[in-house]
């Protein structure tokens, strides 16, 4: 009887073991929590395209958006010998030299997202994501048209460079005479009451910019609060159904679409095409900037969430 | 009194197995040999077993297991640390704000995070004693005004709570390699010229060598073990936490041995911040989130218990080895690392209530 178990349980084993083992795997590394809209789009584009080029995909990330421990994954990774790995490189600092293990392995490797100013030294084939910096200074030049001179942005990751990147863009692109940026977390009711408090410290602020689409979502209920929804301009990163609705309504001026399907779609595609013919990108893949405006929100509107 | 010709029953020779599954760890060994078995039969095909593979899985294991033994034995005399998490946070940010502002060698920013950790660690504890408030509130005020001046200086100092490109000045300053080497290369190398350890493509073997963090750990379990388990220290540290006032009665020092543990568990969140700046070469107002949960947990699956007095060194060294194996484990078997945390919650479940069985079988239902 016993053996009759331990047979089973190790057929079991193997039935379960087989694809792993003969399937052409490839994995996918991101740095957030995972409690961030914008990163299901990331990996509902990454199934799809493992899907369309017969391929196997694995999606992770840190439990706790520690980079140490995405660092650790990412070693992980490299133990396993996959045919490819797609990392976002949110700091190169911590996440730098697992990706040149990787790379040393064998193993080819594309960034996307962020860290697109390092990703070549690091020996990666392609970056595939926006520039944040120019991101940034884009929506500054925005709202600087619309006259705004004292500004806000909100930042939701602390530990990010990128997102100080669209900060620092933004305040550069407005050349305004006041600038602050605040850490609001990724709670939404600490996003919304952080903003109020800022809001309510400084009442010159007239225009704000948030780099995550739900951050948008929680600040306009700050707004809406003390009555200022519409009368102070704001701008958005990312896009969400809630914030294509917010730009229909009036209440965001604009959204950086960076298109974030393309950056966990065409990973899998360089990374396919690299390893069945040896072809690599001759330059990085730009998925961003885009904006949406109310002009043209109606084309964005259908897919917001899913592949927008 | 006994009959005569019938034995005392505390004579009574036991089996090896009866006397060791008496033991606090018990449930912890049974468990890390289950979890190993499983994830050789799911996990091997993936190399988690190879050579890259278990040191990677090590690495984390013996992380976990430095903190892991400053909360057994804290939890041993009856007390909680909740600001393991942001004392790792602040040590790490310390050390690189020394480093990077301060431009202090690697070394003299070691040699000021390490005293002033401590003395944090010496205040809490004096903190606790002295107010007589539950070790869990003054802790978890820590764990916020710890994390919040690191996020403040970061910010302040630096404009950005992330300082990176540390590992230069490790490799200029030699007493700060036993933070960041790996050691026995020459062992390792060997390994690989003989065939046993694989070569990558650019002709670099899979592992360097052991890293230092486990070398580390290894090291602490010894030191921690026997002073538990052969000084009159360690026997203070049981009487502390088994029943304090009868402690105090016949002499132990129950107020200063619990001090000098909050003392060594900021030790202990500093070394694990040193291990990481040095080895990843950056500090993070960010890093150690919830990591005094994952401490304690570890402790308690090893069969430590919260009320105090019960638990080894050993017993939370094998629950990190359990928690480690399983949080990288997934990564090699295809299953979201999200079910981690549903697997601590529910071996944390499991393990209470079988090292309650344990303990009382052990103490004859007391």
């Amino acid at each position: 009887m016993n053996k009759a178990k331990l047979a089973a349980i190790v057929g079991l084993a193997a039935v379960l073991a087989a694809p792993a083992a003969f399937a052409e795997k490839y994995i996918v590394i991101t740095h957030t929590a995972g409690t961030d809209p914008f990163w299901p789009v990331v990996q509902r584009a990454a199934e799809d395209a493992a899907r369309d080029m017969g391929v196997e995909m694995e999606y992770r990330h840190p439990a706790n958006g520690d980079l140490v421990e995405m660092a650790r994954i990412v070693e992980a990774a490299t133990a396993q010998n996959p045919a490819g790995i797609v990392v976002s490189l949110p700091d190169a600092s911590v996440l730098g030299q697992s990706v040149r293990d990787a790379v040393a392995a064998g193993i080819p490797v594309v960034s996307i997202n962020s860290g697109g100013d390092v990703a070549r030294e690091l020996g990666v084939l392609a970056h595939v994501g926006q520039p944040e910096y120019e991101a940034g200074l884009g929506a500054g030049q925005k709202h600087a048209a619309m006259g705004a001179k004292n500004i806000l942005c909100l930042n939701h990751e602390a530990f990010n460079v990128a997102l100080e990147q669209r900060c620092n863009g933004y305040r550069d692109g407005a050349k305004a005479d006041s600038f602050e940026m605040i850490d609001v977390t990724s709670d939404p009711a600490e996003i919304k009451t952080r903003t109020s408090a800022a809001l309510q410290k400084d009442s010159s602020i007239d225009a704000i910019l948030a780099v995550g689409p739900h951050v948008c979502e929680a600040a306009i209920g700050a707004l809406q609060d003390l009555g200022k929804e519409g009368v102070i301009d704001m701008g958005c990163f990312d896009l969400s159904p809630k914030v294509v609705n917010g730009i229909k309504e009036g209440w965001f001026n604009f959204a950086v679409d960076q298109q974030q399907y393309l950056q966990g779609y065409m990973p899998i595609v360089i990374l396919k095409l690299h390893n069945a013919y040896g072809l690599t990108p001759g330059g990085d893949i730009l998925s961003g900037p885009g904006f949406v405006t109310n002009d043209n929100v109606a084309i964005v509107e259908q897919f917001a969430g899913q592949t927008r | 009194m006994a009959e005569q010709g019938q034995a005392d029953e505390r004579l009574a020779r036991s089996s090896l197995l009866q006397r060791f599954s008496t033991r606090p760890e018990f449930g912890a060994v049974w468990g890390a040999l289950l979890v190993l078995v499983i994830f050789i039969i799911f996990a091997a095909d993936n190399n988690m077993f190879g050579w890259r593979g278990v040191t990677n899985w090590m690495s984390v294991v013996a992380q976990l297991g430095i903190i892991a033994i400053a909360a057994c034995l804290l939890m041993l005399a009856g007390e909680f640390d909740l600001s393991i998490g942001s004392m790792i946070a602040f040590s790490g940010m310390t050390m690189a704000l020394l480093i990077h502002n301060g431009e202090l060698p690697a070394w003299g920013a070691v040699a000021v995070t390490f005293p002033l950790a401590m003395s944090i660690g010496w205040l809490i504890g004096w903190l606790v004693i002295k107010t007589r408030l539950p070790s869990f509130i003054v802790t978890l005020a820590f764990l916020f005004i710890l994390r919040g001046v690191t996020l403040v200086s970061a910010r302040l100092l630096n404009g950005t709570t992330l300082i990176g490109y540390l590992e230069n000045h490790k490799h200029e300053d030699p007493l700060v390699w036993i933070f960041g080497i790996d050691v026995f290369q020459g062992l390792y190398a060997w390994f690989a010229e003989i065939g046993w350890m694989d070569t990558l493509p650019n002709g670099k073997r899979a592992v360097e060598g052991l890293p230092m963090v486990i070398v580390w750990w290894i090291g602490l379990t010894i030191i921690a073990s026997y002073v538990l388990q052969r000084t009159r220290y360690g026997n203070w540290i049981w009487a502390s936490g088994g029943d304090p006032k009868a402690a105090m009665a016949v002499g132990v020092p129950v107020d200063r041995v619990k001090i000098s543990l909050f003392v060594f568990s900021a030790f202990c969140s500093t070394l694990f911040a040193a291990l990481q700046v040095f080895d990843f070469g950056s500090a993070d107002a960010a890093r150690g989130q919830l990591k005094e949960l994952e401490a304690i947990a570890a402790a308690v699956i090893g069969g430590a218990l919260l009320t105090g007095g019960y638990g080894t060194v050993l017993g939370s060294c094998l629950g990190a080895l359990i928690l480690g194996i399983v949080s990288q484990g997934f990564f090699y078997t295809g299953v979201d690392g999200d079910w981690y945390r549903v697997f601590i919650g529910g071996v944390l479940l499991l393990s209470v209530a079988f090292n309650t069985w344990i303990r009382k079988k052990a103490t004859g239902g007391i």
